[in-house]
């Protein structure tokens, strides 16, 4: 099979994809074999691959899994609603705009995570404290871009709703929001990172359940291939968490 | 010398008049003092009559345009349609745009449906509905399709579906077929005569090609460069039903030189006017 033959092969950008990875995972394992690279820092894939049951089995990996998840959803769902909420009002109050938009702008540049002491003091040594720093982490990421996606609905477009008389709440929910979905929606990706990271980041830091503590015992005990095993848990919170959005993306877009 | 007028002599009822534009003047206020977009411009068209305006760049058409469709306020004179003044966007008055204008999150049956939609009409009837415009456009078959999966000629009938599907008294399309190539231009217009045709639809085009304007119109403007007036009304006689074979007849030639000869005076202001604001945006900026 020729390279042009293969490339247009329905499945090819998976099947490189996927053999990029264990090139990589190979190229790992033979520089840590002949020395290269340090195997106290960075433990061997096989032996991270070896890791997995033990953690799976002996760490209750499965409880902890769906604790981080269950606070990035509720993160998440914070995020939809409120970042889309403030976006609009922010929108639509031009003052309030003008006034708020640069604080925003910075306080998404902003290391958030370093607050988790104040936040530990309103809500407690609990689940609510990390989902509300990932939620306040993603915050500005999905209000700037929903004032942006608002703002870029195309002229012609509220002239086609301003012709057929649409009321200002017609025009919001017909022509505004959908126009602005994909816009809204690269926010809300970008808010989710943030919030991921600070869900992961508080649980590591305050030593309270999910994987993010995982990671820190196993640190501690110096246990580096499970901590990578772990980390790589990690990992497959965010890819399902991006499958999803990215599908719930799809459908909305077109179905708005 | 007096301004030229689109306005017949009788009075509007005895015409059958559907649309009534009467010394219509619009001022924009800008850093160098204010400019007249269109200066008393009056004109009437009767109903299934199709009239097309004409003008060189910056003739104040698509103002006229957006004064008609009620998307602009703020001007002297007065526009009637069916003899109620109008103040703003009128359910009578479809518009169709010069931009690409079809909603990309809806399919074409969404699309066309819209207007039915925002009247509150049950799902089934306006898919009936939106079914037979989208017939009439010539895009059956193309239903669930997305905007993005079709070609530019393709949104455009599309939006032109969604225009009629609001059944207006007055359809008025800028420039719509602006963006296309001659060939497709021609086809199109083409349907548009078919579908003028079959549903008697006054019709007010505004347009910068000749061949467009006679190839669809009864009547013809044409307007003159900034300030925008009516320098002359052009009764178009070719025989109707009309399609776009009607280009290759020597009465199609005429009208066509005709009305040429009258832009081509107006066109090269405009020219000149553009290359003396360059020269002198040119010197300020040295």
């Amino acid at each position: 099979m020729t390279l042009a033959a293969f490339t247009r092969m329905r499945f090819a950008p998976q099947i490189v994809g996927f053999g990029s990875l264990l090139l990589a995972i190979l190229a790992f394992e033979i520089l840590i074999r002949v020395g290269l690279l340090n195997r106290f820092i960075v433990p061997m894939p096989s032996q991270i691959a070896g890791a997995f049951e033990r953690v799976i089995f002996e760490e209750q990996i499965a409880e902890r899994f769906y604790l981080t998840m269950k606070e990035c959803v509720s993160a998440a769902a914070l995020l939809a609603v409120f970042g889309v909420a403030i976006g609009t009002l922010l929108y639509k109050v031009n003052i309030l705009r003008r006034a708020t938009e640069t604080w925003v702008a910075a306080a998404a540049a902003a290391p958030t995570v370093l607050m988790y002491p104040l936040f530990l003091v309103i809500f407690g040594r609990s689940a609510l404290t990390i989902i509300m720093m990932g939620f306040v982490a993603g915050l500005p990421a999905v209000i700037l871009k929903t004032i942006e996606g608002l703002s870029g609905t195309k002229r012609v477009l509220l002239n086609v709703g301003r012709s057929f008389k649409l009321t200002p709440w017609q025009m919001f929910w017909k022509i505004q929001f959908p126009s602005a979905l994909p816009t809204i929606f690269t926010g809300f990706k970008l808010g989710l990172i943030f919030a991921l990271i600070n869900v992961v980041g508080v649980e590591f830091l305050i030593n309270f359940g999910g994987l993010g503590q995982l990671i820190n015992d196993l640190a501690e005990r110096y246990d580096l291939a499970g901590t990578y095993a772990a980390i790589c848990f990690v990992i497959l919170v965010s890819v399902v968490f991006f499958i999803v959005v990215e599908r719930a993306e799809r459908w909305l877009t077109r179905a708005a | 010398m007096p301004a030229a007028t689109a306005l017949r002599p009788e009075s509007a009822r005895e015409r059958g008049d559907i649309l009534e534009v009467k010394d219509v003047t619009k001022r924009f206020p800008t850093p160098e003092g204010a400019v007249t977009a269109v200066d008393d411009v009056s004109l009437s068209v009767r109903q299934g009559e199709f009239l097309a305006i004409i003008g060189p760049s910056g003739c104040g058409k698509s103002t006229l345009f957006n004064i008609v469709g009620g998307l602009l306020g703020d001007y002297e004179g007065e526009v009637s349609v069916a003899g109620e003044r109008i103040t703003g966007p009128h359910p009578s008055v479809g518009m169709v745009f010069q931009e690409e204008s079809t909603f990309p999150w809806r399919t074409v049956l969404e699309n066309v449906g819209f207007p039915l939609e925002i009247e509150g009409k049950p799902k089934a009837q306006r898919h009936d509905k939106a079914r037979h415009f989208i017939k009439m456009v010539g895009l059956d078959g193309f239903e669930n399709r997305y905007p993005n999966e079709l070609s530019g000629g393709m949104r455009q009938r599309v939006s032109l579906a969604r225009t009629l599907a609001s059944e207006p008294k007055i359809l008025l399309m800028d420039e719509p077929f602006a963006a296309l190539d001659e060939q497709t231009r021609l086809l199109l217009g083409d349907k548009v005569l078919q579908i003028q045709q079959e549903l008697k639809q006054t019709t007010l085009l505004i347009t910068h090609n000749i061949t467009e304007a006679v190839q669809l119109s009864d009547r013809i403007m044409v307007m003159t460069y900034r300030p925008g007036k009516i320098k002359r009304v052009v009764d178009i006689d070719l025989p109707r039903p009309r399609t776009s074979e009607v280009v290759g007849s020597d009465a199609f030639g005429h009208y066509v030189a005709q009305i040429w000869a009258d832009l081509r005076e107006e066109a090269s202001r405009g020219m000149s006017d553009d290359e003396s604001r360059a020269r002198a945006t040119g010197t300020r900026r040295k």
